[in-house]
């Protein structure tokens, strides 16, 4: 889908928890994410603790948006 | 002459641990114990080899723990001195397939003991290590173990005994890109012929010399103004309306969904949750801002960190459906995001 979306000629951010995967189905932008049942968010934490973590990745991925790439980039 | 030893890896599936909320499961070595799978590899084993150690491991532990699962295991293969290293078969269980592929890569790489593994050729793991693992053209799913086995078997004990390997055609694993030579019993121009007599009489037919398929999708110039951008949300995690009203499939997704989430501030368990099959939904259905971050995106709308939140949200579930379809739905909601001026997307994945 990520693949679909920036053939439409939008630019698109992929956040998820397996970023080989993510590669290999050919994503530009890519984030990582926490875990597989919960890429935003980590239930261990209290819940403003982890609405704090789901904005920092949020945020990474809005960097990695408004950042030009020219190959495929994982935004650590 | 001794039995070949084999050591063998599966998931907690296959160990019938459990299924979504056993995937945590942690690496474990069980001595002496054929489990699952093993048994239809020992069928034809018969005399000449055994499993001596059985290697489980949750699939979700293995991907989210990716360096200490596979130092562990590595190091637990060493300890067993098998002549050969089975992973699998993995069908089209992704992170399984994925896991397969790692860890026999790393065997092979670390310890120099051959390995193979299974898989069905759409599971991600296959073009990630095809070209470094032989790994067995498997169906979609565990329906296909009864004619997978064996192919892994016979392969693991031809891998063992260093005897020397046929063509991918003849063995069963998908191609790796090495080229071995073997005698056609039909010249080239009877094997042309009769492909272009089946190709005018619609009937199957296979090419000698498949194209190879190169598809990269340049990157988008970035997105000049943030805080002027209209964002989309979509995911491959199954996040739905509660209820699922469009009765969007746990797997083999046909059809995507599209939601309204004007005026929507938060994702709550009372009126969303995930219909993915594939992973422990339990964290999802709690709380679905942990897939598709709404909470967070309306207080950056309404700090003007962003411009907007696009109102629609698309969504299906990534668990063995098909490439052909998620290419198919991103093609068409792609066209909508285009026609409602949406400037990027977020895609989030479990």
């Amino acid at each position: 889908m990520v693949k679909e979306i920036e053939r439409a000629g939008i630019p698109v951010v992929h956040v998820c928890t397996v970023t080989p995967i993510s590669m290999t189905v050919g994503a530009n932008r890519i984030v990582p994410a926490i875990a597989i049942p919960h890429p935003l968010g980590n239930p261990a934490l209290e819940p403003a603790e982890e609405k704090a973590l789901r904005r920092h990745i949020v945020e990474k991925a809005l960097e990695a948006l408004t950042t030009e790439v020219e190959d495929q980039t994982i935004f650590e | 002459m001794a039995k070949i030893k084999v050591v063998h890896y599966i998931n907690q599936f296959f160990a019938q641990i459990g299924g979504e909320e056993k995937a945590e499961y942690p690496a474990e070595l069980r001595v002496g114990e054929v489990v699952g799978p093993g048994q239809a590899l020992m069928q034809t084993f018969g005399d000449e080899a055994e499993i001596t150690a059985t290697i489980i491991c949750g699939d979700s532990y293995f991907n989210e723990n990716l360096d200490k699962a596979k130092a562990e295991i590595v190091a637990w293969v060493k300890e067993q001195k098998p002549d050969v290293f089975v992973a699998g078969p993995a069908f089209n269980a992704g992170r399984y397939g994925v896991a397969c592929g790692t860890i026999c890569d790393a065997v092979q790489e670390e310890l120099g003991i051959p390995a193979v593994t299974g898989m069905y050729e759409e599971n991600p793991g296959a073009d990630m290590f095809k070209d470094k693992v032989y790994t067995i053209a498997t169906a979609n799913s565990a329906a296909g173990m009864r004619k997978a086995a064996p192919l892994v078997a016979k392969l693991a004990l031809k891998l063992a005994k260093g005897e020397k390997v046929g063509a991918s055609v003849e063995e069963g694993y998908m191609p790796n890109g090495v080229r071995v030579n073997f005698f056609e019993e039909e010249r080239g121009s009877k094997r042309a012929v009769k492909m272009l007599l089946n190709k005018l009489a619609d009937k199957p037919f296979v090419t000698e010399y498949p194209m190879p398929s190169f598809d990269h999708v340049a990157p988008n110039p970035a997105v000049k103004d943030i805080t002027k951008a209209k964002i989309a949300l979509v995911t491959s995690g199954g996040i739905v309306p509660k209820g699922n009203p469009d009765h969007i499939e746990s797997s083999s997704a046909s059809h995507y969904g599209e939601y309204d989430i004007a005026g929507v501030m938060d994702l709550t368990a009372e009126t969303y949750e995930t219909a993915h099959g594939g992973y422990d939904p339990v964290y999802a259905n709690e709380d679905p801002d942990r897939v598709l971050p709404v909470d967070v995106l309306r207080d950056m709308e309404k700090e003007g960190k962003i411009g907007e939140l696009h109102h629609l949200f698309y969504t299906t579930v990534g668990n063995g459906t098909a490439v052909a379809s998620s290419k198919a739905f991103a093609e068409e909601f792609s066209k909508k995001l285009l026609a409602d001026g949406v400037d990027a997307v977020i895609l989030t994945s479990t």
